[in-house]
């Protein structure tokens, strides 16, 4: 065994170790009460300290940031799996955002640290030079947690046009806040007047951006494909053991073909949806990122309305309450497919690019999609 | 939490480097006029086509040299199927004995039939058609009711088979007959035969379908007498192999690839400048099959490992019919045109009249798309 056959098995290992330790912390500290407290639709919104702090400790923050640069330095597949988790758990948390953030900030050169950090959607915000630095100008909706993050990862133009990538202090005030259908914090924050410092104002990574997306917008795109994949995952396998639990008419609802025929169109949306995510996953910090993550999330957030309706259809009124967790899969699904850009959106960008190529150009533009020499 | 066995991992680049000899050869038979990308599709019939694709070494791939083939992995065969079925060349007279078929009869034929039959199917000079369906057993394959008996070293067969592919046009069928009771569990007493269609016996009736094409056929044994060394299996394991060869046909890239040249027809006509209503369709259309190409990659992965992976195959068929069904009803909304299967010159209109007559049959062959999901819902648990 070669010395590299080496480093790739220890690297396993690393990331074994960290899916395991996600999967312990969020067993341990994600009990139905805490999922309650943070929701939004139902109660006040609470900011879970305690397991913000333990996932913090286990260094999962920079998780996908490399080693070299002082975080875990997963495997970006890995870093997916570990989002997943996360949607599958409905963690009320911004860590999918923080992980992406943080390798996308350390991506473009700057130095990343372990805060909570929260990717800004809906454009790019102006900014102008400044004393000693850069001050923005615009007023940015629907932040996740926007209130409750250290700081903020934002797309931004200057007057020139010129695209940066912009790290910031989270403003103190929030002027607004909302929630997603989830009950997620989605907060607006007034930015202008905020200063930044030169070493804030980077250039994003010649691979997240493309076709008139910006960096932040695209990674925001991926981190959603991976979690819808783990509320997919959520949402079938609940609809499987009700199918095979609940009984009526004297026999499982899973013996009745009608059933069998909707868990088996669903288990198809959410096969497509995993193996669209798997590429963009494969895909991070390669040129082909934007347009794999554009599939992602146009294909997962086509299977997120299929999917959550045959789940409610087979939980029947059990699953249209707050007492059935069934709710925090599909409430996420409803959300995430239309945060970072709606899978409609996605979908022209794609469509666009295609025609513009004509149709001799697809075949090869899958191929190398897939990795292959198109 | 349930998961599929997809990942998303790249084919091997010796794998992928198969794919500039495979372009190479079916450019060059395009340029040469041979085939007409939105007239022909992986069942048009064309023997001299078959013929230059065997002599150019993209037939019998995975057979061992010494049976005439080319002793390469699953996954090369599977990058020079899905350029065939991407370039819309006419395979019809290969496609059934290079996916099923030849291997079958390699796995589980008998010295002479392989030694007969194999390096003929290596060099695109043999056609097999599917000799499974019957007028009264169709998804129920187990009430198959045409029967062979044993006579010295002959076996002799009467019934009829029926929806036979090419019947009138290949050189065998690999057929599936009863040779004893069905048993308990209706799986027993099946048996699978090679049936030479040139050998006496043999009557084929044409069956016209929906465009007016001759594919179909209904095929009559009448006492029609076949050697024992043309059966495949051991006597009454026809219904194991049969499972084992459904395992192929279902999973490739010809399950989700049918109708391919009508979406570049299709891009084509809409032009560089979609509107948006256009792009939204086209780009949900490239966003399916994109997840479709990496999940049946994965399943050919799988397979090459000696993996079956049958929800997984299930899965890319019933995904895969799903879209190929799509294309035409979406195209027909991008482009306001009036089908027709004689539109001279114009390549969308014929495309889209063709595909449409074709359609139907995508979610009943190899296995209807009910029979599918309940495939599905076992490898789910639910039965």
């Amino acid at each position: 065994m070669s010395r590299m056959d080496h480093a790739v098995e220890a690297g396993d290992m690393v990331d074994g170790i960290v899916l395991d330790q996600v999967e312990r912390l969020l067993a341990q500290h994600l009990t139905p009460a805490l999922l309650a407290a943070c929701d939004g639709a139902v109660d006040a919104t609470a900011w879970p300290a305690d397991l913000w702090t333990a996932l913090a400790e286990s260094g999962l923050p920079l998780a996908l940031v490399p080693e070299a640069e002082d975080g875990i330095g997963l495997a970006a597949t890995t870093a997916a799996r570990l989002i997943r988790r996360c949607g599958w758990a409905a963690l009320p948390l911004p860590l999918p955002e923080t992980v992406v953030g943080a390798a996308l900030w350390s991506a473009a050169g700057g130095d990343a640290n372990a805060d909570a950090l929260s990717l800004v959607p809906g454009g790019p915000v102006r900014i102008a030079p400044h004393t000693d630095g850069f001050v923005l100008d615009g007023r940015v909706a629907q932040v996740p947690w926007g209130g409750s993050v250290a700081s903020l990862l934002l797309d931004a133009v200057d007057a020139t046009g010129e695209p940066h990538l912009v790290r910031i202090a989270a403003p103190g005030t929030i002027r607004d806040t909302h929630h997603n259908l989830a009950g997620e914090p989605r907060d607006t924050l007034d930015l202008t007047g905020c200063t930044v410092s030169t070493d804030e104002v980077r250039a994003a990574p010649g691979w997240a951006t493309g076709a008139g997306v910006p960096a932040v917008e695209a990674v925001g795109a991926w981190v959603r494909a991976q979690q819808m994949v783990g509320a997919l995952e959520s949402c079938l396998g609940s609809a499987l053991d009700h199918a095979q639990e609940r009984q009526q008419f004297g026999r499982p609802l899973a013996k009745f073909q009608a059933i069998q025929h909707m868990l088996a169109e669903a288990a198809g949306h959410v096969a497509a949806a995993s193996a669209a995510a798997d590429l963009a996953a494969a895909c991070w910090g390669d040129p082909r990122f934007v347009l794999a993550t554009a599939i992602a999330k146009a294909r997962c957030g086509e299977a997120a309305g299929h999917v959550a309706a045959i789940g409610h259809q087979i939980h029947g009124a059990m699953g249209f309450t707050q007492e059935h967790p069934l709710h925090r899969a599909t409430r996420r699904l409803w959300s995430w497919r239309d945060e970072f850009g709606s899978d409609a959106l996605w979908q022209e960008r794609i469509g666009r690019a295609v025609c513009a190529c004509g149709g001799a150009a697809l075949w090869p533009m899958l191929v190398r999609l897939r990795g292959g020499a198109g | 939490m349930h998961s599929f066995r997809f990942s998303a991992e790249p084919l091997p680049p010796e794998v992928e480097a198969a794919r500039a000899s495979i372009r190479a050869f079916l450019d060059a038979e395009r340029e040469a006029g041979h085939f007409v990308p939105h007239r022909t599709s992986w069942t048009t019939f064309d023997a001299a086509f078959s013929r230059r694709a065997g002599a150019a070494g993209f037939i019998g791939l995975t057979v061992p040299e010494a049976y005439g083939g080319h002793a390469r992995s699953g996954l090369v065969r599977f990058v020079v199927t899905e350029e065939m079925l991407a370039a819309g060349a006419p395979c019809g007279a290969h496609w059934i004995a290079d996916r099923q078929s030849g291997p079958q009869i390699l796995r589980h034929g008998t010295e002479a039939a392989k030694r007969a039959i194999l390096p003929r199917i290596c060099r695109g000079e043999c056609a097999f058609g599917i000799g499974m369906s019957e007028p009264n057993s169709g998804s129920d394959l187990a009430a198959v009711r045409t029967r062979a008996v044993r006579d010295g070293d002959d076996w002799v067969i009467n019934g009829s088979k029926i929806w036979t592919t090419n019947a009138h046009q290949v050189d065998y069928l690999l057929a599936l007959v009863r040779t004893g009771e069905p048993g308990p569990d209706r799986h027993g007493g099946l048996t699978q035969f090679i049936v030479d269609m040139a050998a006496p016996g043999v009557t084929v009736r044409p069956i016209l379908d929906l465009s007016g094409h001759h594919e179909f056929n209904e095929v009559f044994f009448t006492d029609y007498r076949v050697p024992d060394a043309m059966r495949v299996g051991a006597e009454g394991d026809g219904w194991n192999l049969v499972t084992e060869e459904l395992a192929f046909e279902r999973s490739g890239p010809d399950r989700f690839l049918s109708d391919y040249r009508l979406l570049v027809e299709l891009v084509d006509r809409i032009g560089p400048e979609p509107d948006r209503f256009q792009a939204v369709e086209t780009g949900r259309m490239v966003a399916q099959l994109t997840a479709l190409l990496g999940m049946s990659a994965s399943v050919a992965r799988l397979l090459d490992q000696g993996i079956v992976p049958g929800v997984e195959a299930a899965l890319v068929k019933d995904v895969g019919n799903g879209f190929e069904r799509a294309v035409p009803e979406i195209a027909r909304r991008l482009v306001p045109v009036e089908p027709s299967l004689s539109a001279q010159g114009d390549a969308f209109r014929e495309a889209l009249g063709g595909v449409t007559l074709r359609a139907p049959s995508f979610t009943l062959r190899g296995g209807t798309r009910e029979v599918l999901r309940g495939v599905i819902a076992r490898g789910l648990g639910l039965r």
